[in-house]
């Protein structure tokens, strides 16, 4: 498994066009490989989360060739890669971004079911596994709109995991929680990259969390300058 | 799976904005409502006028016309058989009116399975004499179980039971027109002159209202055979055969048929009515443009709230579609919220709308033209509700169509990057 890359990323650039041509990533090469757990840091406009949003397949305009397991995602339709997405990508964001809509327990079943390998009770009961795991189990039934800041992250994150997904990608996973909340986040994420094996990468400005990782990609003005 | 999906996502939608979703949802149903309302109303109006002439009316009459024979000798000779011949006052051939071997004609009628019913009627214009003076009518002698079956004639009829013509030796019902003039009562007797100068005495055993004032100022019924005895004809004597076609389309087709097979005149209802289906036309004509105008309106609401639906939920698409769901599922969930605005609206409007044609049933209207009609009519025709429903859901179709199609294009990134 050690050689095995969740991801690669091969001479990535990206040009905005409005109003000037600016190059916001320049050539941009990194392999991240199955359980590390690294984390992107970077002055704000580096261009740290727009490669993210390229890495996660939601960004279709750029040079340059991504592969997520093995795959290469040029060439694929936007009907391809949202499966791609729903299956090996999980996403936590800075401002958690639940369905309003649904109890805690359905913004994590969703990509769940959208996925379709299980039925639907299956899919419950995983969701409620993961739930457990994070400790808020209680909160399952409850509106997302009800929950804390620290809540909501942690049921995004339990929303990542339940497809069992290659690579869990966050932006700014702390960056809207407290003191306590982010330690309480970031444990998570240690455990997970520790004890179950899965692969993070954590686009953050905060120093001392990234310091904590296993590994560091460190940008400016589009480049990479240390990994 | 994918379809569940889809259709649990669509209904937590419209239930976050149940308020919206009932704006929406109310629309269509009023518009529905109106839509089955109005045009149910409009149809029974149009039936009743269409009835008023159409269904009195047989769909091909047979007769024959006093009229001058049309092969003329000079037409037949060898001589002038390349010439065009001009002839001047040529006068009519014969003054017989009734339809030749009319039995066999008959037995045939019956026999063709694209008739419904026939009923054999003479017609005979007589005087009524009031004291010193005559008044000018018309009898028709009728067969009244067949009139009162193919052509309405005991709506018509009041203060009596129609069959008492028939029960009843020389009877006679007199237009309401016609029996004010002689001021008579049922169970009085009116003396009649023939043509043939000839006197009768009739019992009025009811009276006929047909709307139409002309018509029942001058005209009365009796049996065939009344009308036999006072023209002194024989049994056989029939003037016209009034044919019920079961589809009256054909009407003008089966009556050259008939014209040329029987050697009669023959008359369909098309030729001889032809005013009264432009007018039936172009009322149902309005009343489906005010009902289409009406949904469109409707239509504009949803793609209204449809789209402000959207702009407020910039974020759920964005995390949707983040999370695997691609723009033709986005697409479809905002198709299904728009359908169920109109199936579930559509539904309400069929339900409202036939109560309201109950209620549009309820409201007296009388009208000393027709007897028989005592409430507004209303046709309850399941073609409206069948159209109805098709629309409501083509028009939310259409109306969630293009802000459907505006969410699944929402870029995630540009949405995510934004915050």
């Amino acid at each position: 498994m050690d050689n095995l890359f969740v991801l690669q990323a091969i001479h990535i650039c990206k040009r905005f066009h409005d109003p000037a041509v600016v190059k916001v990533l320049n050539d941009i090469s990194l392999s991240i490989q199955q359980g590390e757990f690294v984390s992107i840091i970077g002055k704000s406009g580096c261009g740290k989360s727009t490669l993210l949003y390229i890495l996660s397949t939601m960004d279709t305009d750029y040079e340059g060739e991504l592969l997520i397991g093995m795959e290469n995602m040029r060439g694929k339709n936007e009907k391809q890669l949202a499966l791609v997405r729903n299956e090996k990508v999980g996403f936590v964001f800075q401002f958690h971004y639940l369905l309003n809509e649904f109890t805690a327990l359905e913004n994590v079943m969703l990509p769940g079911l959208k996925l379709g390998l299980y039925k639907e009770e299956e899919v419950k009961q995983h969701a409620m596994e993961h739930l457990r795991k994070l400790d808020i189990e209680k909160l399952a039934d409850k509106k997302s709109n009800q929950l804390s800041g620290g809540e909501k992250q942690r049921v995004a994150i339990a929303r990542a995991l339940i497809n069992d997904p290659a690579i869990i990608m966050c932006d700014e996973p702390t960056g809207n929680l407290d003191k306590k909340n982010s330690l309480i986040v970031f444990d998570i994420f240690r455990q997970l990259a520790e004890e179950h094996h899965q692969t993070l990468l954590v686009v953050t400005h905060d120093e001392d969390f990234a310091k904590k990782t296993h590994r560091i990609i460190e940008m400016e003005d589009g480049r990479i300058i240390r990994q | 799976m994918n379809k569940r999906l889809i259709f649990r996502i669509a209904r937590s939608l419209l239930l976050a904005r149940w308020k919206q979703t009932l704006v929406a949802a109310i629309g269509v149903t009023f518009s529905i409502t109106m839509f089955i309302a109005l045009l149910s109303f409009m149809s029974g109006l149009n039936n009743l006028l269409d009835g008023l002439m159409l269904n009195r009316t047989a769909h091909i009459r047979l007769y024959n016309e006093i009229k001058p024979n049309i092969h003329q000798p000079v037409n037949s000779s060898r001589e002038f058989n390349k010439s065009y011949n001009f002839i001047r006052s040529i006068k009519s051939s014969s003054t017989r009116q009734e339809v030749y071997n009319s039995g066999a004609i008959m037995q045939a009628l019956k026999k063709d399975g694209r008739v419904q019913g026939i009923a054999a009627k003479i017609t005979a214009p007589v005087f009524f004499n009031d004291g010193a003076v005559q008044i000018t009518g018309i009898i028709f002698g009728i067969d009244v179980q067949a009139e009162s079956q193919l052509f309405h004639f005991s709506d018509y009829v009041f203060y009596c039971d129609p069959l008492d013509l028939k029960n009843v030796s020389n009877s006679i019902i007199l237009g309401e027109g016609l029996a004010a003039k002689l001021q008579v009562e049922t169970g009085d007797v009116v003396q009649v002159t023939a043509s043939t100068r000839e006197q009768f005495s009739l019992k009025v055993v009811g009276f006929f209202q047909s709307g139409v004032q002309e018509l029942d100022n001058v005209q009365s019924f009796t049996s065939i055979g009344t009308t036999q005895k006072i023209l002194g004809k024989p049994g056989d004597y029939i003037t016209d055969i009034q044919v019920k076609l079961n589809d009256i389309n054909q009407a003008p087709v089966i009556a050259k048929e008939y014209a040329q097979l029987y050697q009669t005149d023959a008359e369909d209802i098309q030729t001889a009515n032809a005013q009264f289906e432009t007018g039936s036309f172009v009322r149902t004509l309005i009343s489906y443009m005010v009902g289409i105008t009406l949904l469109i309106v409707a239509g504009f609401g949803i793609y209204n709230i449809l789209n402000m639906m959207i702009y407020e939920k910039m974020d759920s698409i964005a995390i949707l579609k983040a999370t695997g769901f691609s723009g033709r599922d986005v697409n479809r969930i905002f198709l299904v919220i728009a359908l169920s605005i109109g199936f579930f609206g559509g539904l309400m409007g069929l339900l409202f709308g036939f109560l309201f044609s109950l209620v549009i049933d309820q409201i007296p209207f009388i009208t000393a033209a027709l007897p028989a009609v005592k409430t507004y009519p209303v046709d309850y025709n399941p073609v409206f509700y069948l159209i109805g429903s098709s629309f409501s859901l083509v028009t939310t179709y259409l109306a969630g169509w293009a802000p459907a199609r505006k969410a699944s294009r929402i870029d995630p990134v540009i949405i995510i990057r934004g915050k």
